[in-house]
């Protein structure tokens, strides 16, 4: 089942209050007007897109719907999602890791699903036929090692783990030397919830991101960045501090199969060079699915046909 | 880039408007877009926003422009006024029953929220209040949650009570609420798992817990970042659950939380409890006041100076103030500061709740500058501690020789007091009075006043 299936499956389960209001948008509108555009810049607000990128798309909008004459509602929507899809579509080797020699290390503030998003993405390599290593570098949040340790056991992994409190990257140095010496395909490193603005935190992780330039200099390497898709403009402030110490190459955006939109991260990708590779879409290993952004446009706008 | 402040915009707008005594029309729309923006910044729901706007503009128009403020000035205490009033006016308290009864807390909301961390600082919090509190594991679903709220009880000697994983959370809840009674606990603190608000089962577990124990507080716990969607959230849990009063979490560095606006507003339920930051010991009463600061991005001046006065040293702050009265600030009464500033989480703690130093990245600051200005304020002579005017270019190369420092450290940690001396002072003048007014017009920062 995609995921735009089982979004609406969870919204059929509930008051699609904000649903009706998406469905009428295209519905009621039966001219492009300044009462449409109102209405557009209202969705995409309650979606997170945030005002800054919202200003931008409406303006966008507007020039195109002037030199391309469009009159009808459902054109504006479709070539809105054409254009935004593009604008955060994923490149064409954002998986190729997983038939590679790769090391990934997963980033991102406390309590976004970091370890179920490692968990599921370990169980779904395994059913790949990879060899997998889970690397406990959360020592910081109580419990956090035992929650990885329950993944490792699910998904059949070498686990990797010292006591809580311990030094994150001699964690990570240790799991690099038993990555080697098992032949293991893919080192998955999971790391305390850092909120962003604690630098004692973030030097941790370039600590972390020293030792695996160094020890593992010819793995491909992959820095994946969890957010929550409940999260709203502090998103943008939690990708600009990743950013400035770890170049996350990929977003993995959990929680979608809640209410909320998840369209910070169209804002993010206006402002940065960092592609959505996962979402999450529930508790279960294979609610990890690769992200498809019309459908994830799609979904912002809701509309029963398609 | 951090988010431009209100204080900054309305700078722009109103500086051309001045010696009005009313409000007009035209002034307050052209403010109410601005506070409009900035609330949805602030992840304000959209709703609530215009709701917001439209009762505050008709509160403002006509409203007589305060003394010695400008029209915007006038404009953004009214809707400082008018966000404390929507966030409940005054802190919060929960009202526990007799010490000889079970008063129950049960936690609630949505993954990763930050409840099992909360429920354990909750129970840390009424500890040092002379309460026995029991910490009931009912999350059997994520993994070693149970394990997790352990560890956080025993670090603040709270006691957990665990069933595992393989009994249902309401016969959990139920065995923990016999214990609590028979046991002479006072309050219980039910810690469940995370869960979304469209999930039915789940829903239904909480009710039940409910329905099998007496629950008097079910507490939403809301992270302070949550964008649009909170007020979804947060309606759902009040309207299938029953929500009687809210905790925000992740409240710290530049978080703005405008959630917590739009579920007190949506709820009418009062927030009481702000989650500051990792340490078990930064859970906090709400204050409305410094809430709709925040948002309005005026910073958080009120909490700095009630953490200073907690973790100071009050024997020690009475010289230091009484220095400051005769105008006499020393670099004795300077090395008492750096030790309090030092107990109140640095200088980037500090910085981080002021007014205008959100562009401002605190880290930049290195924390052991500290150690340096310390040992070369040691490496003084007694009488240069206490008369700062004794200070000469000879003095500073024996003092720099002494700290094994050089003449351009010396010459730099001389300017730090110098700007220490003024911020003092300053910081003195706003404890007199207490609150915010004092400063009305004062050129605190950069040169500008906060409004």
């Amino acid at each position: 089942m995609g995921f735009f299936d089982k979004l609406k499956e969870g919204l059929t389960k509930t008051r699609t209050n904000i649903t009706n209001g998406l469905d009428t948008l295209f519905g009621d509108y039966s001219q492009v007007d300044d009462d449409f555009f109102e209405n557009l810049e209202e969705i995409l607000i309650m979606a997170d897109v945030g005002m800054k990128a919202t200003d931008a798309i409406i303006s966008k909008m507007k020039e195109r719907v002037r030199e391309e004459h469009i009159k009808e509602p459902d054109k504006v929507k479709e070539a809105l999602i054409e254009t935004i899809s593009e604008q955060i579509k994923p490149c064409d080797d954002a998986y190729d890791f997983a038939d590679q020699k790769a090391v990934v290390l997963v980033v991102g503030v406390n309590g976004v699903g970091k370890t179920t998003s490692i968990g599921k993405l370990a169980m779904g390599l395994k059913e790949h036929g990879k060899r997998v290593v889970l690397a406990a570098a959360d020592t910081f949040r109580a419990g956090a090692i035992e929650q990885l340790k329950v993944w490792a056991d699910r998904s059949g992994s070498d686990f990797v783990a010292q006591e809580e409190g311990s030094d994150p990257a001699a964690v990570v140095y240790e799991a690099i030397d038993i990555y080697n010496s098992r032949n293991a395909d893919i080192l998955i490193c999971d790391t305390a919830g850092r909120l962003h603005n604690k630098k004692n935190l973030m030097e941790e992780l370039s600590k972390i991101n020293r030792i695996l330039e160094r020890k593992l200099p010819d793995v491909r390497k992959e820095v994946f960045l969890v957010l929550d898709a409940t999260t709203g403009q502090n998103a943008i402030s939690q990708v600009r501090e990743f950013v400035s110490v770890c170049r996350p190459t990929g977003i993995i955006l959990t929680k979608m199969d809640g209410s909320a939109k998840g369209g910070i991260v169209i804002a993010i990708s206006s402002e940065f060079d960092i592609p959505v590779k996962y979402i999450g879409v529930g508790e279960h290993p294979e609610d990890l699915q690769k992200f498809d952004p019309k459908e994830f446009m799609r979904a912002i706008f809701y509309a029963d046909k398609d | 880039m951090a988010f431009e402040s209100l204080t900054e915009r309305f700078q722009n707008i109103f500086n051309n408007l001045r010696g009005k005594a009313k409000l007009d029309a035209e002034d307050v729309h052209t403010a109410m877009k601005e506070v409009k923006l900035a609330l949805l910044e602030a992840d304000v729901n959209f709703k609530v926003v215009k709701d917001f706007v439209k009762e505050t503009k008709a509160k403002a128009i006509g409203a007589e422009v305060f003394e010695s403020l400008s029209p915007g000035q006038t404009v953004i205490r009214i809707v400082r006024d008018e966000l404390i009033h929507l966030m409940g006016d005054t802190a919060a308290e929960l009202e526990l029953k007799p010490q000889n009864q079970v008063t129950v807390i049960m936690m609630a909301g949505l993954q990763g929220a930050g409840k099992t961390t909360t429920a354990a600082k909750l129970g840390g919090i009424y500890k040092s209040k002379g309460r026995r509190v029991l910490l009931a594991a009912c999350d059997v679903y994520r993994p070693a949650a149970i394990d997790q709220l352990k560890t956080n009880g025993e670090k603040l000697g709270v006691e957990v009570f665990s069933m595992g994983t393989g009994i249902s959370p309401v016969e959990i809840a139920k065995s923990a609420y016999d214990k609590a009674v028979s046991d002479k606990y006072s309050i219980l603190i039910i810690d469940t798992a995370g869960r979304l608000h469209i999930d039915e089962n789940m829903m239904q577990e909480l009710k039940d817990i409910k329905a099998a124990v007496n629950v008097d507080y079910t507490l939403l716990t809301v992270d302070a970042m949550t964008g649009q969607d909170a007020v979804t959230v947060a309606e759902e849990f009040s309207e299938k659950v029953g929500v009687d009063g809210l905790i925000v979490t992740k409240l710290d560095g530049d978080t703005k939380g405008g959630a917590a606006l739009s579920i007190r507003a949506v709820t009418g339920k009062p927030i009481y409890f702000a989650g500051m930051g990792e340490k078990l010991t930064d859970l906090q009463v709400f204050y409305p006041d410094r809430m709709a600061s925040r948002i309005i991005g005026m910073g958080d001046i009120l909490s700095l100076i009630e953490k200073a006065e907690e973790t100071v040293d009050l024997e020690k702050q009475k010289k230091v103030t009484e220095h400051l009265r005769k105008s006499q600030f020393t670099y004795d009464d300077f090395l008492t500061q750096m030790e309090q500033m030092k107990k109140m989480g640095g200088i980037s703690g500090i910085l981080s709740m002021l007014p205008g130093m959100k562009g401002f990245d605190a880290d930049q600051i290195d924390q052991s500058q500290f150690t340096r200005i310390e040992s070369m304020i040691l490496s003084m002579t007694r009488e240069e501690r206490a008369n700062p005017k004794l200070m000469s270019p000879s003095r500073k190369r024996r003092i720099a020789a002494g700290s094994g420092t050089d003449i351009a450290d010396v010459n730099r940690m001389v300017k730090q007091f110098e700007q220490m001396q003024k911020f003092m002072k300053q910081m003195n003048g706003m404890k007199k009075h207490g609150n915010l007014n004092s400063l009305f017009g004062r050129n605190l920062f950069r040169g500008k006043g906060l409004f």
